[in-house]
């Protein structure tokens, strides 16, 4: 490979107590293309994204980003390597002490004046599709789908380089979940970001997708362009792509 | 013979474990509170956070903290004048009043009653934000954790407990001279000059000193616990409780320490 990828994990390794979450992570993310993660439930797909965010500190393994090592980085540098990515949480984790364009405005300038804030608040629910009636209200008086585009807006106000999107569609309605998935294709096109999904909904996966890789007991156990999933011949991807109960996978099914 | 060696060795284990237990929470929290001090005094700093903060903690703790030095001085004062009379020692109302509310009772009690209103309230918002993921977020906002949550409530905690324990000092001893004067025929230009008189200039500032000392453990209990939180609804309730009784621990044991240090001599 000549060209360096915009993400590169070798070998990330985490154990909380005694359970090995990541056994040797390897997945390398290009600029500019759309790479989901899939797998079950407590395969450490969220453990290897908070990883890379600098949220949890990996035992083993080298995060790079753009060639850059950015494992170890402390203060100042952990500020500014966060700085650059801009993170859609699966329950939104919107701030509910503050109204909806303080939400979206919270990683802008706070120098600059209110109104002008507010004012790119409203330019950012434009592109997630929602109106200026909704920018004073609080998040607890949006739907779960509003709260969604809120946090989605939010995410994107800073314009960062990557943004990763954890469980996008978790909770919503099949019709909520697919104007979710057109908004990320939408964003990642028109921004021109790097985006990492990790998700179960294999909806999501076909529509957000450049390219696909599954976890499965902390490693990738397999990736490839989304098109070569339903005919990868590998095991584990056909029974998840697939939804079987029956197959390689048992642990996760069991709740493991 | 083995039985109750094994025994021994078991109960041993276990204090050790506890031991041990308690000495990494403690090193733990000593991180965890250099940290949020680290942060309270380098930029940026969010002025409307510490602002809030303070309104929170110092403004709405005043009515219970208030009515608390209120009730206790009264009641200090009824006992003091039972147990002086009985030496003819009456006329020492005034002065062991004013000694125990500004030396021990306001700054414990005015402590006890914040802690259980700010750190159970502390631990459960931060404790709810870390478990929505609203923690993390922030990261992920170009805001550090410690700069826009801990560090304003560590800053208001310590600037305002000491004038809610002033408050509390002047209503508790009002209280005990509203008693006094009221129900036990003490003349009040003689109760307030004796009450002046026998208050030191050492005495308020022990109080102060105590105060301040107690609003860091206050903050730093609550927002330790709510910060450390895991696991939902049931966790959430854990670290409110922990917080609570930590906060409740620290104030009495850290109120011994200075206590000793600067009366014990």
């Amino acid at each position: 490979m000549t060209e360096i990828p915009k993400i590169a994990l070798k070998g990330l390794r985490k154990r909380f107590g005694s359970k090995q979450v990541l056994q040797g992570v390897d997945l390398n993310i290009c600029a500019g293309e759309s790479m989901v993660v899939i797998g079950g439930s407590g395969t450490g797909k969220s453990v290897m994204m908070k990883c890379i965010l600098g949220l949890i500190a990996p035992d083993a393994g080298r995060i790079e980003v753009d060639g850059v090592d950015v494992t170890h980085l402390k203060g100042r540098a952990l500020a500014a390597h966060q700085a650059r990515f801009g993170m859609l949480f699966q329950g939104g984790a919107l701030f509910d002490s503050l109204s909806v364009w303080r939400n979206v405005s919270f990683a802008l300038d706070q120098s600059r004046k209110g109104a002008d804030l507010r004012a790119a608040a409203i330019d950012n629910l434009a592109r997630v599709g929602l109106g200026a009636e909704v920018a004073d209200l609080r998040p607890s008086e949006l739907s779960g789908g509003m709260q969604k585009r809120v946090a989605l807006a939010r995410a994107i106000a800073p314009r960062p380089e990557i943004v990763f999107f954890d469980e996008p569609t978790t909770g919503l309605d099949p019709i909520m979940a697919d104007v979710i998935n057109d908004l990320i294709v939408e964003l990642v096109r028109d921004l021109k970001i790097t985006a990492l999904t990790i998700t179960h909904d294999m909806a999501s996966v076909r529509k957000v997708a450049d390219r696909v890789a599954m976890l499965y007991a902390g490693r990738i156990v397999w990736h490839g362009p989304r098109e070569g999933i339903d005919a990868t011949g590998n095991p584990y991807v056909y029974q998840f792509v697939n939804g079987r109960a029956e197959g390689p996978i048992k642990m996760a099914v069991r709740g493991g | 013979m083995r039985g109750i060696a094994h025994d021994a060795v078991g109960v041993l284990s276990a204090i050790g474990g506890f031991v041990i237990g308690g000495l990494a929470a403690i090193g733990r929290m000593s991180k965890f509170a250099a940290r949020a001090l680290g942060h309270a005094v380098l930029p940026p700093y969010y002025p409307a956070r510490l602002l809030e903060q303070i309104l929170v903690i110092g403004y709405f703790s005043l009515p219970v903290v208030g009515l608390t030095a209120l009730f206790i001085g009264s009641a200090l004062v009824q006992q003091i004048y039972i147990g002086g009379s009985r030496f003819n020692a009456a006329s020492t109302v005034p002065a062991v009043t004013v000694i125990g509310i500004v030396r021990e009772l306001g700054p414990v009690l005015g402590g006890l009653m914040v802690a259980g209103r700010v750190s159970s309230a502390m631990a459960a918002e931060l404790g709810t934000m870390r478990v929505t993921e609203q923690i993390d977020a922030l990261a992920t906002l170009r805001t550090d954790p410690y700069r826009y949550l801990i560090a304003p409530r560590l800053v208001a905690a310590v600037l305002v407990m000491p004038i809610l324990v002033l408050v509390a000092n002047i209503v508790g001893v009002l209280g005990g001279f509203l008693l006094a004067t009221g129900r036990l025929g003490f003349n009040s230009a003689n109760y307030l000059n004796t009450t002046m008189e026998y208050l030191k200039v050492e005495d308020v500032v022990s109080s102060m000193v105590k105060a301040a000392v107690f609003g860091f453990f206050i903050a730093l209990m609550g927002c330790y616990h709510g910060f450390r939180s895991t696991g939902g609804a049931a966790g959430v309730g854990k670290a409110t409780t922990n917080a609570v009784v930590s906060a409740f621990i620290m104030i009495l044991l850290s109120n011994l320490v200075i206590t000793v240090l600067v009366f014990g001599t």
